[in-house]
């Protein structure tokens, strides 16, 4: 699980890259707290191969990467 | 890329970009300075002026533009249900990074949005402030690879992040109610202005916009050179490709290097000014355009960056930091630049910028 609420950008995505690339995990959580980090997640996990599907997780959000 | 999915990533923000040009271009045929329709630091530092917090003549009104960015970035942010009050990621750091971001932006004459509009006006001299820029954000870069943050900002109350638009909110009634407690310059750049509704207006439709797409001059150059991704960069691009075809059809692009509107040739200075002003935008997660929107959107850390920005509009003015623009005198072109106070204040914000770098990396090895 990788928490990412309360960081500014660009530090959400270099710690999801940062993770996907050193293990290249089957499948990876990922918490987020705007929508903008979900965005731009979301278009790297699509640029390394992941699929994403969001859910809600009280005011925040809750990404599952899984890999194409 | 199927054409939906470079409409949905690309349209955005390709369309603030558009908007942002075009306002512009609009406020300046209006009566906003030449080359400045739209300028974060220019206008953030006549808005200290207005309020009597600095002494320099020629820059002083307070701007609508801005109320109308912070405004119109809150209102979007709450019909998108993004507002979301934060706070508490290292605001100190961020005061003293955004005091220098703008003495770096006035050294040089203009915000990274300002160097774009120059761009497009066909202003050579915003060369030297562009590669600048783009040198700053690159060694922001190597520290953000090597880990660097701010830190994580938490949940405040709402009130919190209304403070900023609030602020906002009571200069404009400020402007429109007390206008005998401001200064007003009577010649210069601050007193070329359009009307105050008309100026309002545009600041809402780009503050709205720049919500919506996340327009960010820092952040395009950023994420194209650390991620490959060309989203941002495709926003700063629009800008500049509707103020030249604007400046093209009206016939005032001039391109050059001598005589351009606030402008000087002292290369270096611009490069080194907008080197400062880069690096602190990459620092911060943003331009100072960005940081705006942020605060509407009731980041409490960015609305701190905006006060940092206002006092360093100040102490750029008030201790002769600022660059002055090539003019001509008695019939011979004289060429400005920044003092060497000026200098020194430059140079002084790289060593606080390496300072707050150094102290914010990760303890442990484990560079990203």
């Amino acid at each position: 699980m990788i928490d990412t609420r309360g960081f500014g950008c660009p530090t959400p995505v270099l710690m999801v890259r940062k993770a996907l690339q050193k293990d290249a995990p089957a499948a990876l959580e990922v918490l987020a707290d705007a929508r903008v980090a979900v965005e731009n997640i979301t278009r790297l996990a699509d640029s390394m191969g992941y699929q994403v599907t969001e859910a809600p997780d009280g005011p925040d959000f809750r990404l599952t990467l899984t890999k194409k | 890329m199927t054409k939906n999915r470079w409409v949905r990533d690309y349209g955005p923000i390709v369309l603030a970009g558009l908007i942002t040009g075009a306002a512009a271009l609009v406020l300046t045929a209006l009566g906003n300075p030449k080359n400045m329709g739209f300028c974060i630091a220019c206008f953030e530092r006549d808005i200290a002026g207005a309020l009597g917090f600095h002494s320099a003549a020629k820059v002083q009104y307070l701007r609508p533009e801005i109320v109308g960015i912070v405004l119109g970035a809150m209102l979007a942010a709450i019909a998108a249900k993004e507002f979301r009050a934060k706070a508490g990621s290292s605001p100190a750091s961020r005061f003293l990074i955004s005091l220098f971001v703008m003495i770096g932006a006035l050294v040089f004459l203009g915000c990274p949005l300002r160097m774009v509009i120059r761009l497009g006006g066909g202003d050579l001299t915003a060369v030297a402030g562009l590669l600048g820029f783009l040198a700053g954000i690159l060694v922001g870069i190597v520290f953000l690879k090597k880990g660097f943050s701010l830190g994580r900002a938490y949940p405040v109350p709402a009130a919190e992040g209304a403070v900023l638009p609030g602020g906002m909110a009571a200069l404009l009634v400020l402007l429109l109610a007390a206008p005998g407690l401001l200064r007003f310059s009577s010649e210069g750049p601050g007193s070329q202005r359009a009307f105050w509704l008309i100026s309002l207006a545009a600041g809402v439709l780009v503050g709205a916009a720049a919500q919506r797409s996340r327009l960010c001059m820092a952040g395009g150059l950023r994420d194209a050179f650390l991620l490959r991704d060309f989203r941002l960069l495709s926003g700063f691009l629009a800008i500049w490709t509707a103020v030249t075809l604007g400046n093209l059809i009206m016939g005032s692009y001039t391109l050059s290097t001598v005589s351009q509107p606030v402008a000087h040739s002292q290369y270096l200075w611009s490069f080194l000014g907008m080197a400062l002003a880069g690096w602190g935008s990459i620092l911060l997660g943003g331009c100072p355009l960005r940081q705006l929107i942020l605060a509407g959107e009731g980041n409490g850390d960015s609305a701190v960056s905006v006060l940092g920005m206002v006092t360093g509009a100040a102490a750029a003015h008030n201790f002769g930091l600022a660059g002055n623009p090539d003019s001509v005198v008695d019939g011979a072109y004289q060429v400005g630049g920044t003092s060497t106070a000026g200098m020194a204040a430059v140079l002084l914000g790289f060593a606080v910028l390496l300072a707050v770098t150094l102290t914010h990396l990760p303890k442990k090895e484990g560079a990203r």
